[in-house]
């Protein structure tokens, strides 16, 4: 396509014309060489590319090798991925991040879920407040999180001091020296993390549920529990899928909160893939076996995300 | 008809989780202007307001040097990010050349990469080019990763700005440039300070990436200063508190004030088309 002649850009017809001529073919803006594109995009996807993508692709090679970081590597195989599947010390890992996803992701979305569904059957006063105080945990550096929460759950801190406030000093402890407690504790500041995303997530999705549906369903004589089942829950899926992808993401790529509360302590109590790479590799020299590991886990983020994408619209069709 | 018991009830559970937000936030607070020899951890309410935590950081624990490299390495991935994703997404969202669609998704496989699949070579590579220990060392990937959602995020503005309008522009002979420049971007602008303040939050806030690549004090950033800083003088509440607030001080004002634009572009990160 050429630009048309000045005569009949001035008509006014001739112009709608082309424009609805280019409406049709939406695809292809007018006049325009299709390879000034690529020029638009390569600064961007030369760094992009040194800095993500190769690496990236050294990570799968490193994951082959047998390397202390120092001396010369050897050919391994699939031996690190051997020992991933087969060494408990590397499987506990995982099974830690599973609990984690819990207090990251199932249990934010579901308080998410019910706040939401109460804040959203009258207007509240307020709202405003409400939101920027409950998303505010998502924007403190987690560096800064960890030190506040590490205070808390102290032996001397604020929740043994409640405990003993309220008389069931017996179940205070040391939370993050806790074989047993370490775990969820390091779990709960998940929660208290994730659970506004969520919450503001699902309150702008309930907003776009037609008002109609709700009357429908209470002339229906449907109760609280009823419209919630019946109209919030359907008409969030996909505020549902959004909130668990990124609380999953979160959620496994956590790092900084057990490098600063717990080190992945007391024992391997709460080490997970994300602190186990970087200890792997930074620290006892095994980096073979941190690549393997920094592969299991991008696969098992991506593998997630596609379950949950998969189960929002196998629903819908 | 809501009731009056479901109407207490709700804004009671309202501000419970109000409460739970702000209890480590107050917690934070307290301690910061606290007294320095005080071992609570918590409530008691500080007798005044008091200032010598904060200074004791800024020199003692060397945070006026650490807030400068952080400040240095923000602006910095920030004006590239801004940059390249703006050219990047107006290359993928406004025109079609072949391969478009793959370098695309390209760019959003890196909205879910964790650092992990890309952290232990990385270091490997910096130090054989010598940008370890340097602020090149945590500029250039970190604006590697920040472009994976600029290019998004610029490129669904890209794809939702008026046809109509560039298409007139084009017409009068505007080339593409001219288009970006006096067209697209003026009207961008909500758009574009989006991507600025969720990518200053995310450098801002960056630690692992800083924990491996600088182990020289004079690079410090804020969070790895706070890391050091607990790991040397973990009983001192008080400080490691009054740390903490000058690192969080910058990214929560600009959140009270921008509010709307981080959590849209918080929340739109894993959105599908």
């Amino acid at each position: 396509m050429t630009a048309p002649p000045a005569k009949e850009r001035a008509r006014p017809s001739a112009r709608a014309a082309l424009r609805a001529y280019a409406a049709h073919h939406r695809r292809r803006a007018p006049g325009e060489p299709r390879a000034v594109g690529l020029l638009y995009v390569l600064p961007a996807l030369v760094l992009y590319a040194l800095f993500l993508l190769v690496p990236l692709g050294q990570t799968v090679w490193l994951s082959f090798l047998d390397w202390d970081g120092l001396t010369a590597a050897s050919w391994a195989g699939f031996d690190n991925y051997r020992e991933l599947a087969t060494d408990p010390a590397l499987r506990a890992p995982f099974a830690h991040a599973l609990v984690l996803l819990f207090f990251y992701a199932v249990l934010p979305v579901a308080l998410g879920l019910l706040l939401a569904a109460a804040l959203s059957r009258f207007r509240v006063r307020g709202m405003t407040f409400f939101r920027t105080v409950l998303f505010l945990p998502q924007v403190l550096a987690m560096v800064v999180v960890g030190v506040a929460w590490r205070s808390i759950l102290a032996p001397d801190g604020l929740l043994n001091d409640v405990l003993r406030a309220v008389g069931a000093g017996g179940l205070a402890r040391s939370w993050l020296g806790d074989y047993t407690w370490a775990l969820p504790a390091v779990g709960v500041v998940g929660t208290w993390v994730e659970t506004g995303l969520c919450l503001v997530l699902f309150l702008a999705g309930a907003q776009r549920i037609p008002r109609e549906l709700y009357e429908a369903a209470r002339i229906d004589g449907a109760g609280a529990v009823r419209e919630f089942l019946t109209v919030t829950l359907p008409g969030l899926r996909g505020e549902i899928a959004v909130a668990l992808t990124l609380t999953i993401v979160a959620g496994l790529r956590n790092f900084d909160l057990i490098y600063i509360t717990t080190s992945g302590g007391p024992g391997n109590a709460t080490s997970v893939p994300a602190f186990e790479v970087y200890r792997r590799a930074f620290e006892v020299n095994e980096v073979g076996s941190a690549a393997a590991m920094g592969v299991a886990l991008t696969a098992l983020i991506f593998g997630l995300t596609v379950v949950v994408a998969r189960l929002v619209e196998g629903r819908t069709s | 008809m809501i009731s009056r018991t479901e109407r207490t009830l709700t804004y009671a559970i309202l501000g419970l989780f109000t409460v739970i937000s702000l209890t480590p936030v107050v917690g934070i607070l307290s301690s910061a202007f606290g007294e320095r020899s005080s071992l609570d951890t918590g409530f008691s309410l500080p007798s005044g307001l008091n200032w010598g935590n904060f200074s004791e950081a800024w020199t003692r624990g060397h945070f006026g040097s650490y807030l400068t490299n952080s400040l240095l390495v923000a602006a910095a991935v920030v004006t590239v990010t801004t940059v390249l994703a703006t050219l990047a997404a107006y290359g993928l969202g406004a025109m079609r050349f072949p391969g478009s669609e793959l370098l695309f998704y390209l760019f959003v496989l890196g909205l879910t990469l964790p650092q992990e699949a890309v952290l232990v070579p990385l270091y490997f590579d910096l130090r054989h080019w010598e940008l370890t220990d340097t602020y090149w060392g945590l500029i250039l990937p970190q604006t590697a990763q920040s472009l994976a959602f600029g290019v998004f995020w610029m490129r669904t503005y890209f794809r939702n700005s008026p046809r109509a309008v560039v298409e007139a522009a084009r017409i009068d002979g505007a080339s593409s440039w001219t288009v970006l420049w006096r067209v697209l971007l003026p009207m961008g602008r909500p758009a574009l300070s989006t991507m600025v303040v969720i990518v200053f939050m995310w450098t801002w806030n960056e630690f692992l990436l800083a924990l491996v690549m600088v182990s020289d004090e004079a690079h410090r950033t804020v969070p790895l200063g706070l890391a050091f800083f607990q790991g040397q003088h973990s009983s001192d509440t008080a400080l490691l508190a009054a740390a903490s607030v000058l690192i969080a001080l910058p990214v929560v004002l600009v959140y009270v004030l921008l509010q709307r634009r981080f959590i849209e572009g918080m929340l739109t990160g894993a959105t599908k088309e």
